[in-house]
């Protein structure tokens, strides 16, 4: 097939086309062809009802005028809900009140605006077709020219082109100039490393496991068979980090039937009668797994759904986790209160790049 | 200048000057002796906008963004952007006496007890959703019709700047309050960024000041919420529009248009009664949604803990996307390689919806390059008469959906009495599956429709009437079209394959070769429009 270049049929393009026309890399040939019907153009008027009636168009501004107005009612009403419905302290249902009176007299006032406006635009300003004609947008060849002599003369008078020396180092210095300024977020974050954070957490030997937010000590005994427990640490509690250190230590604690706990060999003092303590941080990216099932032992992990299955160690059975959450081993104290018989065995949460 | 009007009207008969125009008068001249200013109300006052009804989506978009500048200003005066922990004692009762941030103990304050606080909240709130929304269509409007080809490619880009810093907008937004669900958004994209290879642990510790989650993200954000992204924002949005008024609007084809013109109405007076009261109108709907819908209760939540966490919670709507591609991640994509934790469950949906976002993007060029049409074009497109590029289209818009039910895999397994892991399945597979029968399917429907269109304009619609001939068999009366209605049917442009052909050198490169192969693939199936000649030779009249 050869050229079958767009004939006149078309005016698309028409007007740079002469500019410009349509030209690939010599590798390709194009073609185009229009519909080679004719544009028939504008079509005839046709007069709307309020051009031919007076009394329509009577009605037509009066309408306006009224929604105008009513624009004016709805703000005053919005005023005076503001005042005479206020909040009562304590009383959700006046804050619904107001909130409601409120915004529908402000609703009210900026809707007939708008409608009163369109309605305007649509019924009474004059009516029709307007057409304007359209340029390439490519500057014409002389203002093109004009361009490039900017340039030009530019580049000579400054001699950017030929004075290599200067040219070159400024474009390094204007290279190095914002390296400071990167530098300078280094502070964002305190001088500690974040690796060494990352893999610690509060709990270590003998830290009692403490109810979350109640803040007490937990006994054995308490922990019956299908309970689970919100568990922080003891050392947690009036601490400035608080919150970070909860990010990374919060557990979850729960009794399975010994027969249950599928344990392997070097784990096998971490359970205390069959209770055992889990992290509650996702090793996804990191939400609270919260959802247990009983009767399965999973574990459930709202924000991806991952699933960890707790009789396995916490194993993922399905989701896009890949690490089981980390088990952290416990026993009890002298009073028979749960503790942690060490801290974490490795870092807790999401992954990161230095994890391993 | 060809006018079907004349743009500057008949002069009325001149009458002495009452007092309110020799007021006008006067400002008028003030102003231009100081500001040159009639001269661009000269260049734009009646500058001509077609009309039809996608092209208020942009609109949409634009006043739902000045609802939330006014709003946000609200709101400004009475937020407390700090982390500091203190007893929340206002009137919300259920909270009284708890430790919370100042963050979220004000956005209390804001909803219970200024008066209009939690309007204006709501207002910010839902116009926010809006405007996301508005953006979303403004493109696929924008996509669909064809008007990103030349000269818009740039502005495609700009709004697509625009699309991402109103997810950004959003998403720092909603972290502000610093209840229990913005938190764990926080957590999320903390947890995320710490598994992207070499520098996540940094990037997280840099941005949250220390360990998640510190006491400085808050503040942080609150100044790109309020400063950074908004003042880019804006600027993006004017040079949008700016170039919006350079390059003219498209317009649909129809009689009286053709490429080198616009046909429509001027900016004064009717444009902008209609776009002010429209501007009216959009704000007017989200004040009245948000006198009678709740969004974003956070007093329900709770202040930010990092242990609970209740099910079902759903993000706005516009992250929903990004979480999805978390959840359809195929299990086990973590390896520790070389003593370094890689995590492909985290790297491999910001790789794919990091390849999604690009393409979208640069789709212009793309589409551009394939085409070799370097001409401009000014008559926007009907999806139909792009079968590939609308296929095209499906696919990406169908791969989205799927992403964005996968963020609600939790709620459609509970909803429909289904297994999270059936679910999950599904629409792993539907992710795969599902753009390709959305492009097939797309295409034939675009095909079909073309193939009716020229029907129509060869032999007219059928009129529904039967008579009967004197040979004795039925035959339905068609309804001849009138030439304007034709013109709308048979005005596009229709492409054809490159050629692959030796250059100057006789040779043919690969790069042709690809080229040619893809020019193929987009224009193979097509449907030439009606032709005078074929309506003249009456063929098939029946
Ligand atoms: C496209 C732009 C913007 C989007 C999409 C957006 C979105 C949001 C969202 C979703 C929230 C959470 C609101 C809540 O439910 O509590 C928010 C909060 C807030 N935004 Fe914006 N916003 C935008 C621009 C602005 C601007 C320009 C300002 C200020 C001039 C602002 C000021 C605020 C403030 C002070 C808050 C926190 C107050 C509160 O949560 O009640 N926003 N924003
Ligand atoms: S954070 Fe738990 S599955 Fe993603």
């Amino acid at each position: 097939m050869a050229q079958h270049d767009g004939d006149k049929a078309t005016a698309a393009g028409s007007e740079l086309e002469a500019v410009s026309p349509r030209t690939v890399s010599t590798g390709t040939a194009v073609a185009t062809t229009g519909g080679a019907f004719e544009n028939p153009g504008m079509p005839p008027h046709s007069p709307r009802a309020t051009d031919l009636d007076p009394r329509k168009d009577k009605t037509a501004e009066r309408r306006v005028g009224l929604l105008f107005l009513f624009s004016i009612v709805g703000s005053v009403f919005a005023i005076v809900a503001y005042i005479i419905f206020p909040i009562v302290p304590g009383d959700l249902s006046s804050v619904r009140v107001n909130n409601m009176l409120l915004g529908v007299g402000i609703s009210v006032a900026l809707l007939a605006i708008g409608l009163g406006a369109i309605y305007w635009a649509k019924n009474l300003m004059k009516d029709g077709e307007w057409e304007e004609h359209r340029h390439p947008t490519r500057g014409s060849e002389d203002t093109r020219a004009a361009a490039v002599e900017v340039f030009t003369l530019g580049n000579e008078e400054s001699g950017f082109g030929r004075r290599s020396l200067i040219r070159n180092s400024l474009i390094g210095a204007l290279v190095v100039s914002p390296l400071p300024a990167v530098v300078m977020f280094r502070d964002l974050a305190p001088a500690a490393d974040p690796v060494a954070l990352l893999k610690e957490t509060l709990w270590e030997k003998d830290v009692r496991l403490m109810r979350d937010p109640a803040n007490t000590p937990v006994k054995a005994s308490e922990v019956t068979l299908g309970s689970v427990f919100q568990i922080i640490p003891e050392n947690l509690a009036g601490r400035e980090d608080f919150l970070e250190q909860k990010a990374k230590a919060a557990v979850l604690l729960m009794r399975l039937k010994p027969e249950d706990l599928h344990v392997s060999p070097e784990r096998a003092d971490w359970n205390y009668q069959g209770i055992v303590a889990y992290s509650k941080i996702c090793t996804h990216v990191g939400c609270p797994v919260a959802l247990a099932e009983q009767h399965t032992h999973h574990l459930l992990c709202p924000c991806h759904q991952s699933q960890f299955d707790i009789s396995h160690e916490a194993k993922v059975i399905f989701g896009p986790a890949k690490r089981p959450l980390p088990q952290l081993p416990i026993t009890v104290d002298a009073q028979g209160y749960l503790v942690a018989r060490s801290g974490f065995h490795e870092p807790v949460g999401p992954s990161f790049w230095e994890r391993s | 200048m060809t006018t079907a009007q004349d743009t500057t009207t008949t002069k009325s008969p001149v009458a002495a000057p009452t007092r309110g125009s020799r007021f006008t008068g006067a400002v008028a001249n003030y102003l231009d002796e100081r500001t040159s200013i009639s001269g661009i109300t000269k260049e734009l006052g009646r500058k001509i906008f077609p009309d039809h009804w996608s092209f208020m989506l942009g609109e949409v978009a634009l006043y739902s963004f000045i609802a939330i500048l006014l709003s946000g200003t609200f709101l400004t005066f009475f937020f407390e952007p700090t982390m500091t922990q203190v007893h929340y004692e206002g009137s919300y009762v259920g909270l009284k006496g708890i430790e919370m941030s100042a963050a979220y103990a004000s956005t209390l304050d804001i909803s219970f007890d200024i008066r209009g606080g939690l309007l204006m909240r709501q207002v910010h709130h839902w116009a926010a959703l809006l405007f996301v929304a508005a953006i979303g269509l403004h493109m696929l409007r924008v996509f669909f019709n064809g008007s990103f080809k030349k000269p818009r490619e740039l502005n495609w880009v700009i709004g697509f700047v625009l699309f991402i810093l109103a997810m950004g907008e959003g998403f720092t937004g909603y972290s502000l309050p610093d209840d229990l669900l913005s938190g764990n958004g926080l957590r999320i994209i903390d947890g995320m960024v710490k598994g992207i290879p070499l520098a996540g642990t940094w990037i997280s510790y840099l941005l949250f000041g220390g360990e998640f989650p510190g006491t400085a993200i808050v503040p942080r954000l609150y100044s790109l919420h309020i400063l950074l992204l908004p003042a880019i924002l804006v600027a993006a949005l004017g040079l949008h529009l700016l170039l919006m008024v350079i390059n003219k609007h498209t317009q649909y084809a129809g009689p009286g248009r053709t490429n080198d013109n616009v046909v429509g109405v001027p900016i004064m007076p009717n444009f902008a009664a209609k776009a002010g009261g429209f501007f009216f109108v959009v704000f007017g709907v989200i004040v009245l949604i948000s006198s009678f819908f709740t969004i974003n209760p956070i007093w329900n939540y709770g202040p930010y803990d990092p242990s609970p966490i209740s099910a079902g919670t759903q993000p706005d709507w516009y992250i929903g996307f990004a979480d999805g591609g978390l959840r359809l991640v195929p299990p086990g994509l973590e390896f520790v390689l070389w003593g370094h934790t890689w995590s492909f469950n985290i790297i491999l949906p910001l790789i794919v919806l990091g390849l999604f976002i690009v393409l979208v993007a640069i789709y212009p060029f793309l589409e551009a390059w394939i085409t070799g049409d370097k001409r401009e074009h000014h008559i926007t497109e009907r999806p139909r008469n792009a079968p590939t590029r609308t296929a095209i289209g499906a696919a990406g818009v169908t791969f989205y959906a799927v992403l964005w039910a996968a963020a609600a895999s939790d709620i459609l397994a509970t909803h429909f009495h289904l297994t999270i892991e059936a679910v999950t399945h599904s629409l792993q597979a539907l992710l795969i599956l599902g753009p390709i029968i959305a492009y097939l399917i797309a295409k034939r429907v675009c095909l079909a429709l073309q193939k009716k269109d020229r029907e129509i304009a060869l032999h007219g619609y059928e009129s529904g009437r039967m008579i009967r001939l004197p040979g004795g068999e039925y035959h339905e009366v068609h309804q001849p079209l009138d030439d304007y209605e034709r013109w709308r049917l048979v005005d596009y442009v229709d492409y054809k394959p490159l050629m692959i052909r030796p250059d100057a050198r006789g040779r043919i490169s690969p790069v042709q070769r690809v080229r040619a192969v893809l020019s193929r693939w987009f224009f193979e199936d097509r449907i030439s429009p009606a032709t005078r000649a074929e309506l003249e030779s009456g063929e098939g009249h029946h």
